[in-house]
């Protein structure tokens, strides 16, 4: 009940934040009503760090608790950051072609480092999806997300240097919105969207954990199921009882 | 001290057991080099017959065969240890799980590095590049560029040996991991053949040359935990 508050109340915080971008903000003096997309594109780009890093975390946790609990946190943080992730490029893109003129601009350290951000993330969840024991899936993903956090700031780092080692930033900078002299209207609008994507990242994050630890559940249920089947052949009995997953206490045996 | 001393005797003995076994077969050599061998004439097909354009991508052109073949050696380096359950008395040895992976590492960089000096003068050859006195800079740069490459390809090659569909895995983890080091290796290969005119040479191997600590440290830290249940 309260997880559904949450999602009410996130979903207003958004539709309040982007009436707030898109009606009460005055448009950008140079890029126009293209600088709107900024709100949502900076509130996306720092959700999706803050999965990793909270996947990169509940990596260490599994490691050194071995709970499973944290692993259903990281495939939940993984999964919702890579969304975000996509959501981020997309406006990111969206925003270059009319300020930029260009949908890519291999010269913006940000685009390239997110781009290969995606494609880290999307491995890490091709690999949970091809391990098929609890234990190794959560040891093999621990370590794969721990090593690309590990990555990322080299990665962004070397994209800087790459554009040219003498060179200042030559384009506009997204963050410099958030500079002290940046008018409050726009100031606020960003904040507004960063706490309510924020709110929607939190809901979403419980969503997909309930999920995962069911996920767990019936997946525990199924090779216990299959265990009493293996079991009742062996003693030659012809197995007529019901699925332990759908007897809903089989969960709990199997604990 | 002697304790360090002790892993690298281990580490060496691993990584002298997969050079005899390679001497004696050949079979991840002749794969691989024959392997970037073609991947060099398809680049040509593909961005010829322009001889400016080749040798001016020739830097680019050389690291990703280099790459793409390193990935088979390395797949290779971890599959010989599946057969006959070697990678599970592997992990019953009563040693350090960092002096494993550093002998396997120590192998794929070996592999790397051999495959990079016979690379070259075929990227030179093919692409009418000239070498000249940057032979020396270009064997740094690839001594640097197998270290970092060899790091992580062993740690993921460990993650994926025993997954349905490493083939496809392995490269997919891999790729993304060593852009950097893609990266600062084209440049400091590009910056080698025309004689460094901004500079910045020191800079991309000293990139290199960070990314090998990081790489080498992150994959020596967690390897255990691949060994135990991974």
């Amino acid at each position: 009940m309260k997880t559904r508050i949450l999602g009410f109340v996130a979903l207003a915080a958004v539709l309040a934040a982007a009436g707030f971008g898109l009606f009460v903000v005055p448009a950008d003096l140079n890029q126009g009503d293209a600088q709107r997309i900024m709100y949502p594109h900076v509130a996306s780009a720092w959700l999706a760090y803050l999965s990793f890093g909270v996947t990169a975390l509940a990596g260490i946790g599994w490691l050194w608790r071995r709970d499973l609990r944290f692993d259903a946190v990281a495939v939940s943080s993984a999964e919702i950051g890579v969304m975000f992730t996509a959501f981020a490029i997309w406006g990111g893109m969206m925003w270059a072609r009319p300020v930029w003129g260009t949908f890519w601009q291999w010269e913006d350290p940000r685009l390239t480092t997110t781009a290969l951000l995606l494609a880290l993330y999307v491995g890490y969840l091709l690999l949970r999806r091809l391990s098929d024991d609890p234990a190794r899936r959560a040891t093999r993903a621990a370590i794969v997300g721990l090593v690309a956090a590990v990555d990322i700031p080299i990665v962004h780092f070397s994209v800087i240097w790459w554009r040219g080692l003498h060179q200042g930033p030559t384009f506009l900078d997204p963050n410099k919105i958030l500079h002290p002299a940046a008018p409050l209207p726009f100031v606020l609008a960003l904040v507004g969207m960063v706490l309510a994507f924020t709110l929607t990242w939190s809901w979403l994050m419980i969503r997909r954990y309930q999920l995962a630890r069911l996920q767990a559940g019936h997946e525990e249920a199924a090779r216990y199921g299959r265990v009493v089947r293996a079991r009742a052949k062996a003693r030659g009995h012809e197995t007529t009882m019901t699925s332990p997953i759908d007897s809903g206490d089989a969960t709990e045996a199997a604990r | 001290m002697s304790d360090v001393r002790r892993e690298i005797t281990i580490a060496w003995a691993i990584a002298r057991k997969d050079l005899l076994a390679e001497l004696r077969g050949r079979h991840t050599a002749v794969s691989t080099l024959t392997f970037a061998a073609l991947v060099l004439l398809l680049f040509g097909f593909a961005l010829g017959p322009d001889a400016h354009r080749l040798a001016d991508a020739a830097p680019g052109l050389l690291w990703l065969a280099l790459v793409f073949a390193g990935l088979l050696a390395v797949a290779r380096f971890h599959q010989i240890e599946t057969e006959d359950g070697a990678l599970e008395q592997l992990a019953l040895y009563p040693v350090d799980r960092r002096a494993i992976y550093a002998g396997k590492a120590l192998v794929g960089a070996i592999a790397m590095v051999i495959l990079g000096i016979l690379v070259i003068p075929a990227v030179a050859l093919m692409y009418a590049v000239n070498i000249g006195p940057a032979w020396a800079v270009l064997v740094l740069t690839v001594v640097l560029g197998a270290i970092g490459f060899a790091a992580a390809g062993t740690f993921y090659a460990g993650v994926t040996v025993r997954m349905r569909a490493r083939e496809v895995m392995l490269p997919l983890l891999v790729l993304p991991i060593i852009a950097p080091l893609l990266l600062a290796a084209v440049k400091a290969t590009t910056a080698a053949l025309t004689g460094d005119p901004f500079g910045e040479l020191p800079a991309w191997l000293q990139l290199l040359a960070a990314f090998d600590v990081v790489m080498v440290i992150a994959g020596a830290g967690t390897y255990g935990y691949l060994l135990e249940d991974g």
